[in-house]
């Protein structure tokens, strides 16, 4: 039952192992050394790190207000509800490649949101070739923009399970909505929020497909691969054909996610006191 | 008089102060529905824009002037778009039947019947859901290289029809179903697969479907498996397929026939959506995980 992960385990401690041969001069730590020391997987550690420390609070703080926004109202809310969560149906692939030309410079245009920003006297910027920061952007802001129904779906619901009596009773103590909102509304709420802290940490620690979408498989050139994207690119593909490197990239992985998991709960677990 | 008046007029600021709350509200999330849709627009309005329109427009227009089918044409008929949206279709299918059988008869040997070591067994079930999806594909990539079954359908389809979450999901919905009619069931002489069948299933209908739907937008949009293990364009998905039409498809810059094969990638599943709209809903706010 727990095969994989023992066998995986096998794989990255196995050196120099070959899959055609299904052969191996010894074990040790040798995969792990390689792996730490490849400059495409610092590249790909930094790329995840980054993108974790902007879209996680970003899309959680998003999401709080639109699903306050949307409890406030009654008229047209099913259809908005209904549109936010059009992106979870949608094939990631397929509809970074619209981000992709929305936020393209080619030969006959700048692209939209390069005009958008020209218009607004900006300098325009080609944000899927061009400098480091241009290209974090896009990612971040296609990634918010695939995790945000899901949150929004969740946190609306649990907004409205919230008994009303509660706020009834605030309001006839005449409490301000500011106050309403820290010593009601978040504390009634914060399981799932932190629900959803965990599972978005987990989530952009995996991001991958988003990566590809908007800058094609060839992640280590375009300086835009994550960690989950090493593990494949070293498992196939160009630079493929090393599960010893891969499977010791993944289980680098599997604990930071786990020691993050770890510590969110600790803190949750602190403040509850 | 005096305080009557005065309680008019806090009244009134109370109503103004509520009419601008909820004015700015409209217009924030209506601000971010524009964000969501706007993508949506401009892939479709792109698709029917025609080669050299586009590319004549150094500022996009918002509208197509001349809007044309030519681009859907293209992409059907130049790339093998109908085979990959075959493929995905044969796919999840196959996939989601496959996953269901094997769902709904682990559940029910869970949830009813009494076998030594069950509890065990379910436990150890239940800490496969531990294990990182990740770890999880390196060994299947592994053992679906050594087995030989790169560039098949049964490659493809055979590493996701377990699903641990799904079957834990309706043990619970299976436990709820008070024993008593299983008795009932048992003096009347019913067998366990007719049991099963004819009262089970019926009530767990409503967590079934969820399943299905879930497992149904997984496999549509599934993309790192069918990767790594086919790199023949005939077993391509539409994932694959729109990758390799992005970078190999029809000459690089033709943007609206990309955009077209785009939209028909993404159409199934928005039909999907706008049909059962109120059980997808519930049922990925109940078992669902993206982000």
């Amino acid at each position: 039952m727990v095969y994989p992960l023992i066998d995986v385990f096998i794989y990255s401690f196995e050196e120099g192992y070959n899959s055609a041969s299904q052969t191996s001069f010894g074990t040790g730590l040798y995969n792990y050394s390689y792996v730490l020391h490849d400059p495409y997987f610092l590249q790909a550690l930094k790329n995840t790190l980054i993108l974790v420390a902007i879209t996680v609070p970003v899309s959680t703080v998003l999401s709080l207000l639109i699903s306050l926004g949307l409890n406030k109202i009654t008229k047209l809310k099913e259809l908005f509800q209904t549109v936010y969560f059009l992106p979870y149906v949608t094939n990631t692939l397929a509809v970074g490649l619209v981000f992709m030309i929305l936020f393209k410079k080619t030969a006959y245009t700048d692209g939209m949101i390069n005009l958008l920003i020209t218009a607004f006297g900006g300098k325009s910027v080609d944000f899927i070739e061009g400098p480091y920061w241009a290209k974090m952007m896009v990612l971040c802001i296609y990634t918010i923009w695939i995790v945000m129904p899901f949150k929004v779906l969740v946190l609306t619901s649990s907004l409205a399970s919230v008994n009303p009596i509660y706020y009834s009773a605030a309001r006839v103590d005449g409490t301000s909505n500011t106050r309403i909102f820290f010593r009601i509304t978040l504390p009634m709420i914060s399981p799932m929020i932190f629900y959803l802290v965990i599972t978005g940490f987990i989530g952009a620690f995996k991001a991958y497909s988003d990566a590809v979408a908007l800058f094609g498989t060839n992640l280590n050139v375009a300086e835009m691969n994550t960690i989950v994207g090493y593990v494949y690119d070293m498992l196939y593909g160009d630079s493929g054909g090393y599960p010893s490197y891969a499977s010791a990239a993944a289980i680098i992985l599997f604990s930071i996610v786990l020691t993050i998991t770890v510590i969110n709960l600790l803190v949750r677990n602190k403040s509850k006191r | 008089m005096n305080t009557g008046h005065e309680y008019e007029e806090i009244e009134k600021q109370a109503k103004v102060k509520d009419i601008l709350g909820k004015t700015v509200t409209y217009f924030l999330l209506s601000l971010w529905g524009v964000i969501v849709l706007f993508p949506f627009y401009w892939m479709v309005l792109t698709s029917v824009k025609s080669y050299s329109s586009y590319n004549a427009e150094a500022i996009p227009k918002f509208y197509a002037t001349n809007p044309t089918f030519q681009n859907y044409i293209d992409a059907f008929t130049t790339v093998s778009l109908g085979k990959y949206l075959l493929n995905t279709a044969v796919f999840t299918i196959v996939t989601t039947l496959i996953m269901l059988i094997v769902t709904v008869f682990s559940a029910y040997a869970f949830a009813r019947l009494s076998f030594k070591g069950k509890n065990i067994v379910f436990v150890l079930f239940l800490a496969l859901m531990m294990i990182p999806n990740e770890l999880v594909i390196i060994t299947n990539f592994v053992t679906i290289t050594n087995l030989d079954l790169r560039n098949s359908f049964p490659g493809l389809i055979l590493p996701s029809v377990a699903s641990v979450f799904y079957i834990y999901l309706l043990k619970e919905n299976f436990e709820a179903v008070p024993d008593n009619l299983y008795y009932a069931a048992k003096v009347d002489g019913t067998s366990d697969l007719k049991y099963l069948f004819k009262v089970m299933i019926p009530i767990a209908r409503p967590t079934i479907v969820t399943i299905v739907i879930l497992k149904v937008i997984e496999c549509w949009n599934s993309y790192v498996w069918p990767r790594l293990i086919t790199d023949d364009a005939n077993y391509f998905l539409v994932s694959n397929g729109i990758q390799e039409i992005r970078e190999n498809g029809f000459g690089r810059d033709n943007i609206p026939a990309m955009m077209a094969a785009v939209v028909a990638i993404s159409l199934p599943l928005i039909v999907l959506f706008l049909v059962f709209r109120k059980t997808v809903m519930t049922g990925v706010s109940r078992g669902g995980t993206k982000g």
